[in-house]
């Protein structure tokens, strides 16, 4: 067990080096970017003098390295600080939104974890007839066509034709949990099919190739039915690269999510994003940045702790 | 013995198929055999005689890719070719169990090997968990396992090789089942082990008077084990008698060339003169992986002279191929020399010459893995001459033609082979001519005759003999079979635990008195006798009772 700590706060360092080296990449990548707050709120016909004092009153007169230290010094006392354009602190501005987008993403793999790893199992078991290849390809349509159109067609098809569910998932803040689940029910079900394919493969694999190993036959010797022999022999090998697929996937629900949010009209992180792109908000843009980036880091450090406390050779030395 | 009442199981006409190149192709070829209660049956044959789909076939099992063809599999009234599944399920674990060659691969990683022993005690309702466990301990104590109590609660990889083979002979034990299929279960270990665990498996299997299949390619292991033995070849019965019979009176020819395998013995060399300079020559050499904390190889000297053969001994994890490593510049030692001609030669291979490195090369244990899948014969054996001799165009081609007529393989017929187009022997002599492609000085051949049956080692090793009178070469022979050493060796390095127990001319090492480790290795050898188990475990008993007398 205390080898299990160890690594988990040396996963934990490295993790948070890597965070610091992605800040800086984020500052210096929005440095580079063309044109500024000042310029794009004040427009083409603002004089220079104008330019000057908004710059300085927004303290963009500032060298670059100063103002990454202050960004960052903030950052880590938990001032994330103010939105360049409206003034608003960020964490006002984003709160609600992250939110948003953790909850469509938790709904999503609620769904689509056990699912693919179910689907995974079954087409294992069948492998080969027609059920595995119907799942398959299934699933593998599924992530083939644009997210938008898998979008646009379940809107047709649950909105429009069915009436089922509402096309447009706006919330209310106070909108109760099961209002909430009713309205983000078709995004939900979009980013499902989109994620599904590439865990429930890896899981079918996973598990076909620990298949023809000797520990599998023996278990057959013994008597183990065809379930058993998947379910209890083989999936426990598997929880490595399974894992790893899923924490990729469970990430990108989060990041990833943008076209969805702007089918379904979603109040969520990917918006914001674009928007402030748009606008050149800067601190705003490199805020969401980092607590994405933040978001991966920990999921490849859960990911790497399961894979290894899966693994009895890691876990119980000699 | 073989009246209705008695016999388990019955065999009739067995032909199995196996799918290759989308063709279905037989492997047995109708095999008969019976097997009455309590009785042990030895199958014996080469790689591919078709021992283990026999084995398998007997508890009703196919591999994926095979199929019962015809025949029937007999076992207590019940014809296991046509049951159905939940009817084959059903009888595996309880009445028929099965132990695997190689039990580090055969238990499941992810779990306790109790947890796995008990699986199918529990599930098929034969004792509780409770009972299961209990009874697990007392077959671990029964079969002569270290700490009894507790061994089961470890994960496999928290277990030696020998320990999880009994281990698994126990978990076979586990529902009383009133047969046992043993394919190959010894084959994987160090003689000193195998000893161990065969004597275990005799003991159990009398004690519970369980019938058994034992499958080996290993005469003398079979002839201390069963009560009968098959000989099978190509999927069909040889003969079969039972032990005494086959050993002393074997009627076929083939089992009589089985039987006869080790006879070749290199030609006696004379004496290496007194100022004769050795080809290579390790002096002291210590050597050490940085990640651990104790040297693998220590104060390790040893000499190769031109034409004659050093063979190291030991068992898995003494520092045999570790000290080839080290010689071969792989992994430098932390002190001592090496010499090359009377010359040091640098530590690291990186830092030596191509002439240097020309000297020395290696012929591998896996034959398969060690030959590029994708090259073809005369380029495999082709690049070591251009590379380390400069030959190119003619002279080259004609050079591999000769060389490829040295290893005895018509050049016409094999130049544009690729690796898979050959058969195991044939992979080991191209691993030999690409050795041999650099016209080294001293050749490392490491395990090169393990992977092979009998009777094609034995072809390898008269060609090795050949070629090293033909070139005058220097051999390091890394084996852990002694009777390859007794058949080719001049010179004996026995090692254990990265030193030299003991070292010296064959016959000196092979004649009394021996180190105490030299004792163990040579006496673990199985011999033809059936009586050689029983008399060795009785000597080592009574060595032991002199010892705490001393005491």
């Amino acid at each position: 067990m205390h080898y299990l700590i160890k690594l988990f706060i040396q996963r934990l360092a490295l993790g948070l080096l890597t965070l610091f080296v992605v800040s800086l990449v984020i500052f210096l990548s929005i440095e580079l970017l063309p044109g500024d707050v000042a310029q794009q709120v004040l427009g083409q016909s603002a004089t220079p003098e104008n330019l000057a004092a908004f710059r300085r009153e927004l303290g963009l007169d500032q060298p670059a390295h100063s103002r990454y230290l202050e960004w960052l010094g903030g950052f880590l006392q938990g001032d994330l600080g103010n939105s360049l354009i409206s003034g608003i602190p960020i964490w006002d501005l984003i709160s609600e939104r992250l939110y948003n987008t953790f909850f469509l993403a938790g709904f999503a793999a609620l769904i689509s974890v056990p699912l693919a790893v179910l689907l995974g199992v079954v087409a294992a078991l069948y492998r080969d007839t027609l059920l595995d290849k119907s799942i398959n390809v299934a699933t593998l349509t599924a992530i083939s066509v644009p997210e938008f159109f898998v979008g646009y067609i379940l809107v047709w098809l649950f909105a429009v034709e069915l009436g089922l569910f509402p096309s447009i998932a706006n919330l209310s803040d106070d909108a109760s949990l099961s209002d909430r689940l009713y309205r983000t029910f078709l995004p939900a079900l979009t980013l499902t099919l989109i994620v599904t394919a590439h865990m429930m493969r890896m899981t079918r694999a996973s598990l076909i190739n620990l298949l023809a190993l000797p520990y599998i036959e023996m278990a057959r010797l013994k008597g183990a039915s065809q379930r058993r022999l998947i379910v209890i022999h083989a999936l426990p090998n598997a929880i490595a690269p399974i894992v790893t697929v899923i924490a990729i996937n469970l990430a990108y629900l989060i990041v990833g999510v943008v076209i969805v949010e702007v089918v379904f009209v979603y109040p969520g992180m990917g918006q914001l994003l674009v928007d402030s792109v748009a606008k050149r908000d800067f601190t705003v843009v490199q805020t969401s940045c980092l607590l994405f980036s933040a978001t991966y880091i920990l999921f490849n450090l859960a990911s790497d702790l399961i894979s290894i406390a899966s693994n009895p050779r890691l876990l119980h030395r000699k | 013995m073989t009246n209705q009442d008695t016999q388990l199981l019955k065999v009739q006409n067995l032909q199995i198929e196996g799918l290759s190149e989308d063709r279905w192709k037989p492997i047995v070829k109708g095999v008969d055999l019976t097997l009455a209660k309590g009785e042990v049956l030895g199958l014996i044959g080469e790689s591919g005689a078709g021992k283990s789909t026999i084995g398998l076939g007997a508890m009703g099992y196919v591999r994926d890719g095979c199929r019962f063809s015809g025949g029937s599999v007999e076992f207590d009234g019940v014809d296991l070719t046509k049951a159905d599944r939940e009817t084959r399920r059903n009888l595996r674990s309880t009445r028929i169990a099965y132990v695997a060659q190689s039990a580090a691969a055969s238990f499941n990683p992810a779990f306790k090997l109790i947890n796995q022993h008990t699986e199918f005690a529990v599930r098929r309702g034969v004792m509780s968990r409770d009972e299961a466990q209990r009874d697990a301990i007392d077959l671990y104590r029964q079969l002569q396992l270290p700490n009894p109590d507790e061994i089961g609660f470890r994960y496999p990889h928290q277990v030696s090789g020998g320990q999880l083979q009994r281990a698994m002979t126990a978990m076979a034990m586990a529902c009383r089942p009133d047969l046992i299929i043993f394919d190959e279960p010894t084959t994987a270990l160090d003689v000193t082990t195998q000893i161990e665990v065969l004597s275990a498996i005799r003991e159990i299997v009398e004690e519970f008077g369980t019938s058994a299949i034992y499958i080996t390619h290993d005469l003398a292991v079979v002839a201390q084990m069963a009560d009968r033995i098959m000989v099978l070849r190509h999927g069909n019965e040889v003969e079969s008698a039972d032990t005494e019979t086959m050993l002393n009176a074997p009627q076929e020819d083939y089992t009589k060339s089985l039987w006869a395998v080790r006879s070749f013995t290199a030609e006696e060399k004379p004496e290496v003169s007194e100022d004769a300079v050795p080809v290579v020559s390790l002096k002291n050499v210590t050597a050490q992986y940085p990640s651990m904390a104790q040297p693998v190889l220590n104060d390790i000297s040893m000499s190769f002279y031109p034409g004659r053969t050093v063979a190291v001994v030991g068992e898995s994890g003494s520092g045999k191929s570790t000290t080839a490593r080290s010689l071969m510049g792989l992994l430098p030692p932390i002190s001592g020399d090496i010499l090359l001609n009377g010359e040091p030669l640098a530590p690291q291979f990186r830092k030596r010459s191509k002439a240097e490195l020309k000297s020395v090369q290696m012929i591998y244990q896996m034959a398969d893995t060690a030959l590029n899948p994708k090259q073809r014969i005369r380029d495999i054996i082709g690049r070591p001459m251009t590379y380390y001799r400069g030959l190119k165009g003619k002279a080259l081609t004609e050079e591999t033609r000769a060389l490829l007529a040295d290893i005895e393989l018509e050049p016409d017929q094999y130049m544009n082979r690729l690796p898979s187009e050959l058969s195991g022997g044939q992979k080991q002599r191209i691993g030999i001519a690409r050795a041999l492609a650099a016209a080294p000085q001293l050749v490392i051949c490491d395990e090169v005759t393990s992977a092979l049956d009998q009777l094609v080692a034995e072809g390898i090793l008269r060609l090795l003999d050949k070629l090293q009178k033909e070139h005058n070469l220097a051999y390091m022979f890394i084996t852990h079979d002694i009777s390859t050493v007794r058949a080719i060796a001049d010179e004996v390095v026995v090692m254990q635990h990265g030193k030299i127990v003991e070292q010296g001319p064959k016959n000196a090492i092979f004649s009394p008195p021996h180190a105490l480790y030299t004792d163990l290795l040579l006496s673990s050898v199985p011999e033809m006798d059936p009586t050689w188990l029983d008399r060795v475990l009785a000597d080592r008993v009574s060595e032991a009772a002199r010892a705490y007398l001393v005491e």
